[in-house]
């Protein structure tokens, strides 16, 4: 068994795809996955209860997070719907610290802010950061990875050697360390997340590249005269990916739980952001003075958000590589 | 090749890893915006003459790969320096909250093992169960839910509604019971991901065992079924759990720098993200290697483990 023990950073890591039996058959020109194969990941997905209800909680909160507050671009309102019934950041809407009421379904904050308000509105801060960190990661990581992998030789070696020494870091204490050093900011933090990780999708592209070139299509291909760049883009890369898509799916739940520990420690955005983890810093200390609400709330958005990623990850595993048994992971759970 | 040279290889593999590492420590600081002397002054003023000694005392007059080897010589002989917050030097403030970040891991780890691999062999002996299916939710829960407030929710109930443990950590020696009575929610919390990993690498690496020919031939020579499981099937299966386990280090240094900040524990996690609050880069520098090189060594000791437990391994 082969294994590399970082790979996955606290996520499933998933090895055993490259669809051996159904992709090796098409030598016209694409050998991306055929549409009778996609609608049968889509059925296999579909059948699956717990994605599914994963998948509902992320549309729903999605667009609790859309339609909180009006959405503006350039001066143009393009969003006017308001289901947040105050300004997340209007401090002394209420007394500060009141407990839940029907005026304030989840109570107010130290600043009298209204927590109900504050929970719809952060859903966009860990969502966007989830999505934009993870598809910049596989901006960065994907074509390196894959480069890596087919090219070989130097390339390879520098490529590795440098993920090799990014791996040594722990996820959050890099992320920390480069927030401390580019300062805060949704951007920097967007950075940040990127920067430490690209390295687990170009490991795992790279794996899987390098089983892929060894494929008879591929060989027919260069065979018939097509040039690297398009072997790689058109024969390679598309046999490769279902894993990186599974890990992405995953590494969302993942990204959003970081970006929320780094919001806790005061390191994320700006302080007193309606971020999901920020809300929290205020911590133990409204705990003891019994002001429970100011931390349950948040804290059981991000729960209730990354369940539900793990759930749609599993599910998408399930559906792209059906000969493990549903609930068994054929994965590594590193760390 | 032999054991002993797959060793010595693998250490050898590492030592262009460690030198990236503290390159890469080393560099990260020099990208911060101002001058280094502008930190060491926490941005006050100062004389020129002042400046210029810091300067040449902080080797700033030397090229950059001058300063890297000077830094570098200095930091294998483990002297990182004076913090900049205080006269004391940051290998004596890592020496003193060092110890208490590893008990807390430590205990963190072993909650995880011990309720982790007996969950995951059950989920997998009885797979399809409504026990298999319970750990399974209860495994992903554990996994996303956000460390910091799952220990903000214990203190919650355990310190304040039911008022059982103390809510700050006591005045006592590191061994102390209190201190250990005190440690037991940063545990929970700190330990809880790990073990609901652990579940699940157990049940599968169980459940991909139980499928072996051996397992039948266990059984058809009449072996009670708790002796198959527990003298062959776990023994094989811990090959890849165990290995897995050296690799928590990372998982749970990340843990610990939320939950010791949760609790106000004072360990190495705390002491870093203060002094990142408190721009003291010198601490920051000294534990973030520290950390990487702890990942390092644990992944070169997985990859002996590993080697030494499995002998089919080709190396």
């Amino acid at each position: 068994m082969s294994r590399n023990p970082l790979d996955g950073r606290g996520r499933l890591r998933v090895r055993g795809f490259g669809g051996d039996a159904d992709s090796a058959t098409d030598d016209t020109g694409t050998t991306t996955a055929t549409t009778a194969q996609r609608a049968r990941a889509w059925d296999r997905f579909r059948r699956d209860r717990a994605a599914r209800a994963g998948l509902v909680i992320i549309v729903v909160m999605a667009l609790l997070a859309v339609f909180a507050r009006p959405v503006e671009i350039g001066g143009v309102v393009v969003q006017p719907i308001a289901l947040a019934p105050y300004d997340p950041a209007a401090s002394g809407v209420a007394p500060a610290y009141r407990p839940p009421s029907l005026a304030h379904p989840f109570g107010t904050d130290w600043a009298g802010r209204d927590v109900f308000s504050r929970v719809l509105y952060g859903g966009r801060y860990s969502l966007s950061i989830g999505v934009i960190a993870v598809s910049l990661a596989l901006v960065v990581g994907v074509p390196l990875g894959a480069v890596a992998g087919y090219v070989g030789g130097w390339v390879d070696e520098t490529i590795m050697r440098l993920v090799d020494v990014l791996y040594a870091f722990p996820f959050l204490v890099l992320a920390i360390a480069l927030v401390a050093v580019f300062g805060q900011g949704f951007w920097k933090l967007v950075g940040a997340l990127v920067a430490v990780g690209w390295i687990g999708y170009a490991r795992l592209i790279r794996g899987e590249v390098l089983s892929v070139v060894e494929r008879d299509y591929v060989l027919a291909a260069r065979a018939l005269g097509a040039g690297d760049r398009r072997i790689l883009a058109r024969h390679v890369v598309p046999n490769a990916i279902a894993p990186v898509v599974v890990q992405a799916t995953l590494n969302v739940g993942t990204v959003v739980l970081s970006a929320a520990a780094l919001g806790f420690l005061g390191l994320g955005l700006q302080p007193g952001t309606a971020e999901w983890g920020s809300m929290l810093s205020a911590g133990r200390d409204t705990l003891v003075g019994g002001e429970w609400w100011v931390t349950v709330f948040p804290g059981l958005a991000i729960f209730l958000f990354v369940l539900s990623i793990n759930l749609v990850g599993d599910g998408v595993r399930d559906a792209l590589d059906p000969d493990t048994d549903s609930g068994t992971y054929r994965t590594r759970e590193a760390r | 090749m032999s054991l002993r040279r797959y060793v010595l290889r693998r250490t050898l593999l590492t030592l262009p890893i460690l030198l990236g590492v503290s390159a890469l420590t080393f560099g990260l600081v020099k990208l911060l915006p101002g001058t280094p002397v502008d930190y060491v002054l926490q941005f006050q003023e100062a004389t020129p003459e002042l400046r210029a000694s810091l300067r040449a005392q902080y080797h700033l007059d030397e090229p950059i790969w001058r300063q890297y080897l000077l830094w570098l010589s200095d930091v294998l002989r483990l002297d990182f320096g004076e913090r900049v917050v205080s006269d004391r030097s940051v290998s004596a403030a890592i020496a003193e909250r060092l110890p208490e970040t590893l008990v807390l891991g430590s205990i963190s780890f072993l909650i995880a093992l011990l309720v982790g691999i007996p969950t995951g062999v059950v989920a997998a002996v009885r797979r399809g169960t409504l026990l298999d299916e319970g750990s399974r939710v209860v495994a992903l829960a554990g996994i996303a839910t956000p460390n910091f407030w799952l220990g903000l929710l214990l203190i919650l109930v355990f310190g304040v509604h039911l008022n059982v443990v103390p809510v700050i950590p006591p005045v006592a020696p590191l061994l102390a019971p209190e201190s250990l009575a005190f440690l037991v929610l940063p545990a929970i919390t700190l330990g809880t991901a790990s073990a609901a990993l652990f579940t699940r690498l157990t049940r599968s690496a169980v459940t991909e065992q139980l499928r072996k020919e051996y397992v039948r031939a266990a059984r058809a020579k009449g072996l009670p079924e708790r002796t198959v499981i527990v003298k062959h099937v776990l023994r094989n299966s811990l090959i890849s759990v165990v290995t897995v386990a050296a690799v928590q280090v990372a998982f749970l240094v990340d843990g610990a720098v939320v939950v010791e900040r949760v609790f106000s524990w004072p360990g190495l996690g705390r002491l870093l993200v203060r002094a990142i609050l408190q721009r003291d880069f010198p601490v920051v520098q000294a534990v973030v290697l520290l950390v990487a090189t702890a990942v390092v060594v644990a992944n070169l000791l997985a990859d002996i483990v590993y080697a030494w437990l499995d002998p089919r391994i080709t190396y």
